[in-house]
């Protein structure tokens, strides 16, 4: 191992109540490769030091290197709980620079499986938290549900996990009659579901001993340090990428945005659990436009968008836009754009440089969690060792978008 | 209506910091403000008061433009709740040159610059703990530098003799292969090959 990885020594000295661990990088509570090291007075928490990077695979460099189609997989490797929604900023920043307008349907596709993006993260996060209290039953119900979304990834666009769905553009391909009714079908038998997760959790005592009046955030420091997402609406902040700067058809959709009270981890669970509700308020929305929305799901300015298999086999030009798009790809104009979504976890955003040639210039990627888990250390000062588990599952981060 | 909005941040900005603004561009719907680095603690305290409400600092990351004589750009991104609003702030500055930490201002800048310093090698003066952020403990160079090759300098693998993680040169069995798509009919900078035979 390398040099920093060996543990801090203790100093003798006539206070042997102060000593500092390793929480991590392999711990089941970490929710992924994440090293903290925590200074300790007894069991009470003095300082956290977030050790971050252990899963830095250098996307944004990557990236550099690659045509803007190449890159859109990148996005699936961020954050792997909810792959579309990171997918979504990168082609709407794309979008943003080329000036392309998106068919409706796309849109309501694109809003459909960011709101089952939404719901895989809010499951996967929700019972996790419950997990590092101690409580084991909750994760195996959810992943249950989770499945099931996973089979409607795969049903729209061949993969499971690693999407490459939404292309600059629209969507890659549209989705069957058959798979829209089945997605209608799960919207109807999730809200039971759920309930039943929910009563095992939510009012759960030692759930609630573990978690109310834990991490509390105050608005004012959730303005202080960039939060976003489920972090700043737990502490009663009215704020959602959805409803303040619409994207997408976001506009014409009803929901509400569950607010927090007190902004402890309890309040952001439970702001999670009612999200759920409302992103399948969302997708039943979705659900009954899409059927009365026949049209193209990829914008037909065949220089940014491939053409149908089918028009290749006869017109030449077709052939040479395939060609050129998947060879070259496209050329952005000179300039810089910034595009966000409300992802699961708060704002995600992509700031794009572009040259003017069929590559990004710079890519940087703005993820939620990382400007989360950077609070760690004024979160858990003066919490007990055992909070340290609890306060990391309730702000929400996973790896691959925090290392990028 | 946004566009309005940012109009007139930008022509107060303008008013209230004279030649502290050396650029102001308004395009794709955002606004770009490149200020002095010298005074981007003071910009920065101004922003986030009254009445310019930009309450969070969204990110802070840095470009890389090797030809330029100021080589990096330090891009900030602010987003105003109240306004909702969102404001770019760039300064310029090189490998040598500080740029005054705004961690005071704002808080969350502490790893946001951190990972500047890491990716970039850019420094910021007074900020309480510049280390490394993203990459290895012991890694040597900047990674997002235009000049740092993509496969990077050094791989790692176990060693199974001397039992731990080894540091070794990358060894490629191939070249990366890099694609010119700059078309001639547009303009490419170079000579073609085969053009470097014609007589001129």
């Amino acid at each position: 191992m390398a040099d920093g990885m060996t543990p801090v020594p203790v100093e003798k000295g006539d206070d042997d109540r102060k000593f500092t661990i390793n929480f991590g990088p392999q711990h089941p509570a970490a929710h992924g490769v994440l090293r903290l090291v925590l200074d300790l007075d007894g069991e009470m928490v003095e300082r956290v030091d977030p050790h971050i990077g252990l899963l830095h695979r250098g996307t944004e460099k990557l990236m550099e290197s690659r045509t803007y189609l190449q890159n859109v997989p990148y996005f699936d490797r961020l954050d792997y709980v909810a792959p579309m929604n990171q997918e979504h900023a990168f082609v709407l920043a794309i979008e943003k620079l080329l000036g392309l307008e998106v068919p409706k349907r796309a849109q309501l596709i694109r809003v459909l499986f960011s709101e089952i993006g939404r719901i895989l993260s809010h499951i996967l996060n929700t019972t996790t938290q419950a997990m590092d209290v101690g409580a084991l039953t909750p994760p195996i119900w959810g992943f249950e549900q989770r499945e099931k979304l996973m089979v409607f990834y795969e049903r729209a666009c061949g993969a499971r996990l690693h999407a490459n769905y939404f292309r600059p553009g629209g969507v890659h391909q549209d989705l069957p009659l058959e798979l829209i009714e089945d997605i209608a079908l799960w919207c109807k038998e999730y809200l039971p579901a759920l309930d039943d997760i929910e009563s095992l959790i939510t009012e759960n005592r030692i759930f609630k001993q573990r978690n109310v009046d834990i991490g509390l955030v105050t608005k004012e420091q959730a303005f202080d340090w960039g939060f976003t997402g489920v972090m700043i609406r737990g502490s009663g902040v009215k704020w959602d990428l959805r409803k303040s700067q619409p994207y997408e058809c976001y506009a014409e959709l009803e929901f509400d945005i569950p607010l927090g009270k007190n902004g402890d981890c309890w309040d952001r669970y439970l702001c999670r659990v009612e999200e759920m509700r409302e992103s399948v308020k969302i997708m039943q929305q979705c659900i009954d436009k899409l059927k009365v929305t026949p049209g193209p799901v990829l914008s037909t300015d065949h220089k940014v968008t491939p053409p149908r298999r089918a028009e290749m086999k006869n017109s030449m030009e077709a052939l040479i836009h395939h060609f050129k798009l998947y060879t070259e790809g496209f050329k952005t104009p000179e300039g810089e754009v910034y595009a966000c979504v409300e992802a699961p976890k708060g704002e995600f955003g992509v700031y794009l440089v572009s040259d003017g040639t069929n590559k990004p210039y710079r890519c940087k990627i703005r993820a939620p969690g990382f400007a989360h888990l950077q609070a760690m250390d004024w979160m858990n000062r003066g919490h007990l060792l055992a909070d340290v588990s609890a306060i990391l599952g309730s702000i929400d981060i996973v790896f691959g978008e925090v290392d990028r | 209506m946004s566009l309005e909005k940012l109009q007139a941040v930008a022509e107060r900005l303008h008013a209230d910091l004279k030649e502290a603004v050396h650029e102001v561009v308004l395009a794709f719907g955002e606004l770009t403000v490149t200020v002095d680095r010298e005074r981007i603690v003071e910009v920065m305290a101004k922003l986030r008061a009254e009445p310019y409400r930009f309450h969070q600092l969204i990110d802070v990351c840095g470009v890389d433009y090797p030809k330029r004589a100021r080589r990096f750009d330090v891009v900030y991104h602010l987003l105003s709740l109240t306004q909702n609003i969102r404001l770019r702030i760039k300064v310029q500055t090189d490998e040598v040159v500080p740029v005054p930490s705004i961690r005071s201002v704002y808080p969350n800048a502490d790893w946001y610059e951190r990972e500047a310093f890491d990716m970039y090698g850019m420094l910021f003066s007074n900020h309480p703990d510049l280390r490394r952020l993203l990459t290895d403990y012991g890694f040597e160079g900047h990674p997002l530098r235009k000049d740092f090759p993509m496969t990077g300098h050094v791989e790692v693998r176990y060693d199974e003799e001397q039992k731990r993680v080894v540091y070794e040169p990358v060894k490629l069995t191939q070249e990366y292969r890099r694609f010119d798509f700059l078309s001639p009919w547009e303009g490419a900078q170079y000579v073609l090959p085969g053009d470097e035979k014609a007589k001129v």
